[in-house]
């Protein structure tokens, strides 16, 4: 249920952001977006088991499932790299775009 | 081939990739490395089309991990035909850019071995996860590659291409966690049918099957394609054009075949959407003024014919999308590297500013005039072969009302295809903007004229190739078709499919 409700916060918050002119702004969204579908993976495997998955230390039932893990470390790379693709945009051409456009 | 020199697919484009960045190499082996790949990629293709031709699969663990844990890598005749052409517009693009002088940018040549490398583990791969991650190499040098070359409009487009591209992948991999909370795994060969019996699993997918919607811009959320492609260089656009949106129609084939079991309850909305797709592109086009605009909105409109293949899940209607999207990949390329020769050379592809090129660019005029017609359905080009098996395949299947609308699109693509031809082709040269000066008179009298550019015949080449491409496909249209069916079938069974998965 928290998890829920945080996921929830995030994604409001992201799209309150990604709503806004400036494109920092926008990036900020996108970081908290990334969150929330991260916090998803995360509760797709499972938040009530959380032994340390290591074969002969843990058994099966209590072991939480490393899959998701793994996917939420892959995601965190790649949303990490295009943020900084995406701050270097924001930083080059002439200015953020916070006004309106004419 | 071996099946186990599957994942070297992927794995040689990028070491060359990164050979490329860490070492200097003199022009002409950078050049070589950079068209070699995707030249080795046609040829194991070509292979694998003719091993799987009898619908046959060939599947590799990756580094051989047991099934469940590894990703398995399955080509199968659909995913052949697509490696085929995809690495045919790799390479024929990546040409196009050295005689145009693109890939002198710095990391260009990394950038676009990068994105094929990608293109072709999204391919092959027969995991939900790890296609997001493959969507994702084939995105990343995208984005260097359309904020690098064209005009200076790029960089707002930019902005426009990325946000877009991390919303919808983002959302995608919201879906990948509600496919697996609900199924436990993202292995499509686990995965089949899965969607068809569980409306849990359904809401994920369809989570996916919107954010892949996206991504290869089907009405309503087409609007970025429109404002990023033609803002890049010609060679990016069709380079674009051929992988991206075509990567991800093969992408929602694939998982509605498989995941959905091609699940009739939803079929309609398919039917619905990508009949207005195919009206909406086409009336976009209309109030455009450049080559490159007026060629991008009927890419939308191309995009809802190929994907009222899958939304007909019918044998003929699946065979019709298979042949119309190998047919697409190509004549569009070859429409953007014609124009884009006319856009390098003239310094512009608005339809004002530019005028009676066919006399004095015969060769150039044929190339587009064969594409163009290929393009609105006339035989004998690929795309009347295409055209009237999905026509035949929507009346079959009783679609009447989009079988209508796929034919009245047809004189409106015919309608566009004109108005380039008048406005580029035909007609007088138009006045040069600025003010020639004054031929000098001094000396010996000589009077300098001035001197239009005339397109290199090394333009010429890839639009030459891609033309010819889409006229013998249109002529030796059986063979295609046959490669198709088998596509079609193993996407209506999907048992050989999921046996090749779980190796």
């Amino acid at each position: 249920m928290t998890l829920a409700i945080t996921i929830g916060v995030l994604v409001f918050g992201a799209v309150f952001l990604m709503l806004q002119r400036g494109l920092v702004r926008i990036i900020l969204g996108f970081v908290m977006l990334g969150h929330a579908v991260n916090l998803m993976l995360m509760s797709a495997g499972g938040t009530f088991r959380r032994a340390q998955p290591l074969l002969g230390y843990t058994s099966a039932d209590t072991a939480s499932d490393p899959l998701p893990q793994a996917f939420v470390l892959t995601a965190i790379v790649i949303a990490f790299s295009i943020t900084i693709y995406m701050l270097t945009l924001a930083a080059t051409g002439t200015d953020d775009d916070t006004e309106d456009a004419s | 081939m071996n099946s186990a020199l599957l994942p070297l697919l992927v794995a040689a484009p990028l070491s060359v990739a990164g050979l490329l960045i860490l070492t200097w190499l003199p022009l002409w082996l950078s050049r070589t490395l950079l068209l070699a790949p995707s030249a080795v990629t046609l040829v194991a293709s070509t292979a694998l089309l003719w091993q799987t031709r009898d619908g046959s699969m060939l599947s590799h663990n990756v580094a051989l991990w047991a099934e469940g844990v590894s990703i398995p890598f399955v080509v199968d005749t659909f995913s052949a035909l697509m490696l085929w052409t995809t690495s045919l517009l790799v390479l024929v693009c990546a040409a196009f850019a050295i005689a145009v002088g693109d890939d002198k940018a710095s990391y260009f040549g990394p950038l676009v071995l990068v994105l094929s490398a990608g293109v072709t583990g999204a391919l092959m791969t027969g995991d939900l996860f790890n296609l997001f991650v493959f969507i994702e190499v084939m995105l990343l040098p995208a984005y260097g590659l359309l904020a690098m070359l064209g005009s200076l409009r790029r960089l707002k487009s930019g902005r426009i291409y990325v946000t877009l591209n991390l919303l919808t992948s983002t959302i995608f991999l919201a879906g990948v966690a509600l496919v697996y909370g609900a199924a436990d795994t993202v292995n499509l060969g686990r995965l089949a049918g899965a969607a068809a019996e569980s409306p849990m699993v359904a809401t994920g997918m369809g989570v996916i099957i919107l954010a892949l919607s996206v991504k290869s811009a089907a009405v309503p959320v087409h609007g970025w394609l429109a404002r990023t492609y033609p803002s890049t260089s010609p060679a990016v656009t069709a380079l674009f054009s051929g992988l991206h949106t075509k990567v991800a129609i093969y992408a929602i084939y694939r998982l509605y075949a498989v995941v959905f079991d091609g699940d009739a309850t939803f079929l309609w909305i398919g039917v619905v959407v990508f009949s207005l797709t195919m009206l909406v592109g086409v009336l976009g086009a209309v109030g455009e003024d450049t080559t490159r605009s007026i060629l991008v909105f009927h890419m939308i409109s191309q995009i809802g014919y190929i994907l009222l293949g899958v939304a007909l899940f019918t044998e003929l209607g699946l065979m019709a999308g298979i042949f119309y999207l190998i047919h697409h990949m190509i004549v569009k390329a070859s429409l953007f590297l014609s124009t884009g020769a006319i856009e390098h050379t003239h310094g512009t592809g608005a339809l004002n500013r530019l005028g009676g090129i066919a006399k004095r660019e015969p060769l150039l005029a044929l190339i587009f005039m064969g594409a163009a017609l290929s393009l609105a359905g006339l035989p004998p080009f690929s795309g009347f072969v295409a055209k009237l098996t999905l026509v035949a395949g929507a009346f079959q299947a009783g679609e009447w009302v989009a079988a209508v609308i796929a034919v009245a699109v047809s004189l409106f693509t015919l309608m566009s295809m004109l108005k380039i031809w008048g406005g580029v082709f035909w007609g007088k040269e138009p006045e040069p903007r600025r003010p020639v000066e004054e031929p000098q008179t001094e000396g010996n009298g000589a009077t300098s004229v001035l001197v239009r550019p005339k397109v290199p015949t090394v333009m010429l080449i890839p639009g030459v190739v891609l033309a010819a491409t889409t006229l013998s496909i249109g002529l030796g249209a059986t063979v295609l078709l046959d490669l198709s069916a088998t596509a079609a079938a193993n996407l209506l069974d999907t048992s050989t499919y999921v046996e090749a998965v779980l190796g």
